[in-house]
């Protein structure tokens, strides 16, 4: 009984701190301004099945694919085990699901075997990482939490695997044993090899049947809230970030409305614009960039695969679209807390142009889309990038001086460089 | 040229419409390595007897590279300007030799008051070559040799036209080698986003040096590009490598219109 109230509180506190969190990220989300991307729902909901649940973009790179598709699955999988866990924690049942019988042993047998997957996947992620460390995972913005984030979450997910099948050798000991309500259920393949490693009292095989448990669901209760300081942040929002994601031509860039309206009224001085112009055309700060750039921001994954395609980063700039997201996360988290400690209003000063990101990065992009075509959960760091670029240029003035000179020529002879209109036709003359 | 290029006032004046209106662009019509591919374009064009003009000096920047450099109301402007023009003349069908003023005309366009059916001159030539009327002949044989495409990336990533290029490359025989990264994995010439227009960001080496290195791998004779900027790009790479006695750097046009003996 005391068991039980434990556990109920212990789930309400869980699931209680995860929503608050979670609500807090979803205010920030809010901050940035409105962009519809609420067209074509049956195509966004492929491209959701495709790219989230599908996993097709990560295919391109067969090694991590298949590590990542077995931590995946097991993810999704043994949630069914959280399902059992979870009512024997709340009724004081055991093995609440055992009725179902050879079923059952086939469900606990396959979990086994995924666990023991994942346990070897998450090892090699922690080799990958830390042995033959990837070019892909080191980089300006990979230090410090960003770097131990990936590990803990990594040694994080062995130790849960591991509770699990020291839960079930345990049980299985137990089970032999014809101890008190350890019924016989569940097939035991893989965590029979560690039965030896148990001890045979019946009394010290419970205490490790119970540790694990409740190790096991603590675990996942801190993980859930461990997310939103995660970039593992992912496994949640790369649903809504894939459904939401960019359906247009990846060479076409917006056409911001506001400009329009001006610019209409420029050439037609009888236009009247519908709305009132905005405050500031181009993004300075998380504020000024669309909701769409800041969700795109708490899901990054910090893989690195747009980064390591990236033309500019792989010929030494200091670009790195990786970078940009990281730093749009981290800039945003520290407007959210501004808004929690000072209220809505407050201003720190700081912005996410010059204080996070630097012009030297954004004006080394090329725009070629190579990172939003390896990004497996369809970000898009150009986006932020050009926005930037629009600040810069539109309310600062503020750009290389080869790039004014070019927009000067735009602006005074209908080409990028300095040559008379009447000679554009100059061409079908020679040759 | 043996033969007069036409351009719209001309067509109007004589109460006629093109079947198609060719978007030569700013590189097209200015820069010079570039003038050549528009010429060959035209030959094509002339050639198999399709219906074209061009706007001459009625025609503008499309505003690409003030828009890549975040100057939207340069670029409205210019798109406005243009589509005025473009509708003023009823334009209906556009082909471009440049896959900046393709992405621009194709995708901006129309939020701007401009549709349009617009195609890549790759494009063309793979319809060409399609219903039969480009063969690959009668002109400088390409059987054998060495060819590396470069994707340009607002051909490419940016609208994915992958097979038009390889389509018309395809016809003349030749050995084609891919480069490691090609098609969605291509990448950049450092050309596009404004960069054509400024110095690079200190880094440890050019972005097109790298593509060179890249494209030098396939041992190729012809590296084949379809875009003005990446030319200017590859050329310069070349160059810089000593290599352009031996390699040539040829637009799909180009290529076409030597195959064709235009
Ligand atoms: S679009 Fe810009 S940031 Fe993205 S890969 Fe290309 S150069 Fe890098
Ligand atoms: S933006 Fe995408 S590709 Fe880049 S690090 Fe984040 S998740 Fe990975």
């Amino acid at each position: 009984m005391v068991a039980q109230i434990i556990f109920i509180l212990i789930t309400l506190a869980g699931v209680g701190l995860f929503s608050f969190n979670a609500r807090k990220v979803i205010r920030n989300i809010k901050i940035g301004r409105p962009a519809n991307r609420n067209d074509q729902p049956a195509k966004r909901f492929m491209t959701m099945l495709k790219v989230a649940f599908g996993q097709t973009k990560m295919a391109v790179r067969p090694i991590p694919f298949l590590l990542h598709l077995v931590v995946y699955l097991g993810f999704v999988i043994i949630n069914l085990e959280v399902l059992e866990i979870m009512i024997d924690g709340i009724f004081g049942t055991h093995r609440v699901f055992a009725g179902l019988g050879g079923f059952y042993d086939f469900l606990i047998g396959s979990f086994e075997f995924l666990a023991l997957g994942v346990w070897l996947a998450c090892a090699i992620f922690l080799i990958r990482r830390n042995v033959l460390k990837l070019k892909r995972f080191s980089g300006v913005e990979m230090k410090s939490w960003p770097k131990s984030d990936a590990n803990y979450i990594l040694i994080t997910e062995i130790l849960l695997m591991s509770a699990f099948l020291l839960m079930n050798a345990s049980d299985a000991k137990l089970q032999a044993l014809k101890e008190g309500h350890y019924i016989s259920a569940g097939a035991f393949p893989v965590s029979a090899y560690l039965q030896g490693l148990l001890p045979s009292s019946a009394a010290s095989l419970i205490m490790t049947e119970r540790v694990c448990w409740w190790f096991h669901i603590i675990g996942i209760f801190a993980f859930l809230n461990y997310l939103p300081y995660s970039k593992h942040f992912h496994i949640l929002f790369a649903f809504p970030n894939t459904y939401f994601s960019n359906l247009e031509p990846k060479g076409e860039f917006t056409n911001m409305a506001s400009v329009t309206n001006e610019v209409k009224a420029m050439l037609d001085p009888s236009f009247v614009p519908a709305e009132t112009a905005p405050g500031k055309f181009g993004a300075k700060d998380v504020n000024d960039l669309s909701w769409i750039n800041l969700m795109n921001a708490y899901t990054c994954t910090e893989c690195g695969r747009c980064t390591s395609v990236c033309p500019a980063n792989m010929t030494g700039k200091l670009l790195s679209p990786r970078k940009i997201m990281m730093d749009t996360r981290d800039r945003l988290e520290e407007v959210g807390k501004n808004i929690d400690k000072h209220g809505a209003d407050h201003q720190d000063g700081k912005s996410l142009l010059d204080d996070y990101i630097t012009r030297e990065e954004i004006w080394a992009c090329t725009s070629c889309n190579a990172c939003t075509e390896a990004c497996p959960i369809n970000i898009d760091p150009l986006a932020i990038i050009v926005d930037l670029r629009r600040y810069a240029v539109m309310e600062e003035s503020v750009a290389p001086g080869s790039i004014n000179a070019m927009l000067g020529n735009v602006e005074n002879n209908g080409a990028p460089w300095k040559y008379s209109p009447a000679d554009r036709l100059n061409w079908a003359e020679q040759g | 040229m043996e033969f007069k290029v036409p351009t719209m006032a001309e067509l109007m004046a004589m109460g006629e419409e093109p079947e198609i209106l060719f978007w030569v662009g700013c590189a097209g019509s200015y820069d010079e390595r570039a003038q050549k591919i528009t010429r060959d374009i035209c030959k094509i064009l002339h050639h198999v007897g399709i219906k074209y003009a061009v706007l001459g000096t009625e025609e503008s920047c499309t505003g690409d590279p003030a828009k890549r450099a975040g100057n939207e109301f340069l670029f409205q402007m210019q798109a406005m300007t243009n589509i005025e023009v473009l509708n003023g003349y009823n334009i209906k069908k556009i082909v471009t030799g440049c896959p900046h003023c393709f992405n621009t005309i194709k995708n901006e366009y129309p939020g701007l008051g401009g549709t349009y059916e617009v195609i890549h001159h790759t494009q063309l030539i793979q319809d060409l070559i399609n219903e039969g009327k480009l063969k690959a002949e009668g002109g400088e044989s390409f059987k054998g040799k060495k060819i590396t495409f470069h994707d340009p990336c607002y051909l490419g990533r940016g609208n994915g036209v992958y097979e038009a290029p390889r389509k018309a490359l395809e016809v003349l025989d030749a050995q084609l080698v891919e480069m490691k990264r090609c098609k969605s994995n291509g990448l950049c010439c450092g050309a596009g986003g404004a960069q054509m227009f400024k110095e690079p960001e200190k880094g440890a080496k050019d972005i097109n040096i790298e593509r060179i290195e890249e494209a030098l791998e396939t041992q190729p004779e012809v590296i084949a590009a379809g875009c003005p900027f990446c030319m200017t790009m590859l050329s310069d790479g070349v160059k810089l490598k000593d290599k352009d006695q031996e390699i040539k750097v040829l637009d799909i046009a180009e290529i076409t219109a030597r195959a064709n003996g235009l």
